[in-house]
């Protein structure tokens, strides 16, 4: 997606602000390839860190808490606007879990749930957030390590 | 497996499109006030006008209602008693003639203090300001809205209703999508209720004091990470219409109070 923007960019001569643009983005978001409904790679080249994911999930600033709910008995406020994230990773895969954080609106474009990993097709993005994903590739493979975790008790 | 999946994807992606077209608004007879949202205790602060600290703010406008300028006219003095100013913020944002657009009150007052008083407009969400506009508010409690039959003032409206519906920011987040599709769900600890700004300026608990509207507003643009409208952009005026507009009839509670 970013290096296709980038050929584009480089195809129709814009610029050279625009070039740059386009760089910065094409170095924050590394690339990567979906696979039916996976991502089954890591983003960052290698297995995150659960326990680093955990901390990310119920960080108000990282926003899940705000719709979701899960196993966090230490958590007061969890929201109700979307399924609760306990047993999720007896329901999906970690690669199925990977494009759900990255892009979930690639699956069902009515979704409300944020695409966590994307910078192009959004409208208005205050400055201190332009440009920029939600989470990082690292942070994106902390989560899913977590959220691999949470098994429904057998 | 690969085609059943992709058979359920299509599903899905069905599944979508109608969940979209049924996003309807909220139907007039399941429109709630806010207030409704509210805990008995912040509720009956909010009814009893001796422990509603929007009234602090309601006192210091009737001093400044009758304050004359160094020079020139208080508003008393053109307006008479602020009871004359009942029925009057329930019509606001309303189109106004010279400017050929509408205005919402906080730039009435402020056209008033230029255009009449020969005094400088008042800072956006400064304390005058706030006291004002709940002084006016207030004279109409109880009263229903009515912003938004001027014919005059349709297409400012729609524009309004546009930026309800599009998404923004980084968390790509239209106002539609909580509001009208998720109003009887919380937002972590918050009701999200139906964005009927039905008391304006409230009195926010968070805020630990009175707030406009515009304030409000922002508020929610920057929780989806969007940049906000400027206090005089005129989208945020028209946001300010659509969104008055879409509570005609019920009744106005200035000042509100709000968790
Ligand atoms: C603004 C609301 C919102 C936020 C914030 C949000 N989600 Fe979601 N999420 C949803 C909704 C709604 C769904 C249901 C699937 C759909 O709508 O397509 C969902 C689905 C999911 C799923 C798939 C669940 C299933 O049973 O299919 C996972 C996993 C998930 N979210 C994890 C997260 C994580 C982790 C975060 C934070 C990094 C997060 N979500 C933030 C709304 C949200
Ligand atoms: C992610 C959810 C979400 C989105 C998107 C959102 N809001 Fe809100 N809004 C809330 C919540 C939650 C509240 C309740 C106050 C609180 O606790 O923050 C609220 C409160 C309000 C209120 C106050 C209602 C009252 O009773 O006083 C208005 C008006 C409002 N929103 C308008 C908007 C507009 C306009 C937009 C789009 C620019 C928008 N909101 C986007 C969640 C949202």
């Amino acid at each position: 997606m970013v290096s296709r923007r980038l050929a584009l960019t480089l195809l129709s001569g814009s610029v050279a602000t625009l070039l740059l643009t386009a760089l910065v983005q094409a170095e924050e978001l590394v690339p990567y390839a979906v696979v039916g409904d996976t991502i089954p790679l890591p983003l960052s080249g290698a297995v995150g860190d659960a326990s680093a994911g955990r901390a990310i999930v119920v960080n108000r600033a990282y926003t899940c808490l705000l719709c979701h709910s899960g196993p966090f008995a230490e958590q007061r406020f969890q929201g109700d606007l979307a399924p609760s994230l306990a047993g999720i990773g007896s329901r999906w895969s970690e690669g199925q879990l990977r494009l759900r954080l990255v892009d979930a609106s690639r699956l069902n474009a009515a979704t409300i749930m944020p695409s966590y990993y994307r910078v192009d097709g959004l409208q208005r993005v205050g400055d201190a957030w332009l440009g920029k994903p939600i989470l990082s590739a690292q942070q994106i493979d902390d989560v899913v390590a977590y959220l691999t975790t949470l098994r429904n008790p057998s | 497996m690969n085609r059943l999946r992709n058979i359920s994807l299509s599903l899905l992606a069905v599944a979508a499109f109608t969940s979209l077209a049924e996003a309807a608004e909220i139907a007039p007879g399941e429109r709630r006030s806010g207030a409704s949202f509210m805990s008995v205790e912040t509720l009956a602060m909010q009814t009893d006008a001796t422990a509603n600290p929007g009234m602090l703010w309601v006192l210091d406008g009737e001093a400044l209602w009758s304050r004359k300028p160094v020079a020139g006219r208080a508003c008393a003095d053109c307006h008479g008693d602020a009871s004359s100013m009942r029925g009057v913020a329930v019509r606001y944002p309303a189109f106004d003639e010279k400017l050929n657009r509408p205005v919402d009150l906080e730039q009435r007052v402020n056209l008033c203090r230029v255009d009449h008083q020969q005094l400088p407009p008042l800072a956006d969400e400064s304390r005058d300001l706030l006291a004002l506009t709940a002084l006016i508010g207030r004279q109409s409690r109880g009263m229903p809205i009515e912003t938004g039959t001027d014919s005059r003032l349709q297409t400012f409206i729609d524009k309004g209703r546009d930026a309800f519906m599009r998404r923004q920011g980084q968390l790509n987040l239209a106002c539609t999508n909580c509001h009208d599709d998720n109003w009887d769900k919380r937002l972590a600890g918050s009701a999200i209720t139906q964005a009927h700004p039905t008391g304006y300026p409230v009195y926010r608990l968070e805020w630990q004091g009175l707030g406009s509207l515009k304030r409000r507003l922002r508020n929610c643009m920057i929780g989806v990470r969007a940049q906000p409208y400027s206090a005089d952009a005129p989208e945020m005026v028209e946001l300010e219409l659509y969104l008055m507009s879409r509570a005609r009839g019920m009744p106005s509670e200035t000042p509100a109070v709000r968790p």
